[in-house]
């Protein structure tokens, strides 16, 4: 590995983009590729197969070995709402693996009691967000359903690509958020991959199997992935 | 909230090079059994034999260290192998009880 392949490799991972490290095991060439970037042949194929995994391995492609080391960035949850379902999601994505932030500018439920211990910023989603922008490792659960706190924060996750944009709402609810999203400039194409209702269709009732289905969403949706288009693969 | 941290071996290994320092960049490859660090994990060495990061638990990190100053001469990439001996060994206990395989090579 040269050191103009380590610089971009270190780039790459603090700008929290998913990366790989090919290493060519007989010459010992290594070479950064970027998740999107292009790879044709076998070697495309494994490229794209360890991105979707995580996991790093030996991979034979066009008759060479390569050792792709795949640098995921660690995916997290940003929940817009400090209400009764964000705090049994917020006791169940670390469990899961989840870095997770709740972003709510009203005080009187973004407080320290209801949210022990959890990364909680009390303030408009439009202020917080740039400072800590929203990214395709990042999954956008909007439950307040008050569009001027909702809104900006489902409009930016749509822009940037997050993997996973769920919004809590009735269907009429949603029917209503679709046109304003619109007038905010989404196409019909960014507006279909909201999750609304949100939630795994398991007849989720109490906020608690709410926030279990959200965060079974938000696998599901991490998992199945296609980091080569950026979109969401369907069912 | 990234895992970006002065712990991180492969930020360490750009600092070191930036400051002039020869570095080799160890990467487990593969593993068998309970290997307790998994393929993609990374120890930086530097010519004086400092480090950062870890390939195992401790258990061999001694002998790879050792093998990154060759490879810092000659700036020949190496594959090397570690395990358990023989069914004795594994059989008392030792503590890294898998196989692993270590790809070393020189930071150019």
């Amino acid at each position: 590995m040269d050191v103009q392949a380590l610089k971009a490799l270190n780039a790459a991972r603090q700008a929290r983009r998913a990366a790989i490290l090919a290493t060519d095991l007989e010459d010992g060439g290594g070479r950064v590729i970027l998740e999107g970037d292009r790879v044709d042949g076998l070697l495309g194929e494994a490229v794209a197969a360890a991105l979707r995994t995580g996991k790093s391995s030996t991979v034979e492609a066009d008759g060479r070995p390569y050792f792709l080391n795949v640098h995921l960035p660690p995916p997290r949850i940003v929940v817009i709402g400090a209400v009764h379902i964000s705090q049994a999601l917020a006791r169940m994505a670390p469990v899961a693996g989840y870095d997770l932030t709740i972003i709510d500018p009203r005080t009187a439920f973004a407080t320290e009691e209801r949210f022990e211990g959890v990364d909680l910023i009390a303030d408009w989603p439009e202020d917080v967000l740039r400072q800590r922008p929203l990214d395709a490792y990042t999954a956008l659960a909007a439950v307040t359903h008050d569009p001027k706190i909702d809104d900006f924060a489902i409009s930016e996750a749509l822009r940037v690509g997050c993997f996973y944009v769920g919004a809590l709402g009735s269907r009429k609810t949603h029917a209503k958020r679709v046109e304003r999203l619109r007038e905010m400039g989404r196409s019909d194409e960014e507006i279909g991959r909201i999750a609304a209702p949100i939630g795994l269709d398991i007849g989720a009732s109490s906020p608690a199997e709410i926030a279990l289905a959200t965060l079974a969403q938000i696998v599901q949706a991490f998992r199945r992935r296609d980091l080569v288009s950026g979109l969401v693969s369907g069912e | 909230m990234t895992d970006l941290d002065t712990l991180d071996p492969l930020v360490t290994a750009e600092t070191w090079k930036n400051a002039g320092r020869d570095v080799a960049v160890a990467t487990v490859i593969e593993t068998w059994g309970s290997a307790p660090r998994q393929a993609g994990s990374h120890l930086v060495i530097d010519g004086e034999g400092n480090f950062e990061g870890s390939v195992s638990g401790g258990c061999v990190e001694g002998a790879v260290i050792a093998e990154a100053l060759d490879v810092i001469a000659s700036g020949t990439p190496k594959m090397l192998e570690f395990g358990v001996a023989d069914e004795t060994a594994w059989r008392v206990g030792l503590s890294c009880g898998g196989r692993i395989k270590v790809y070393l090579e020189r930071l150019g």
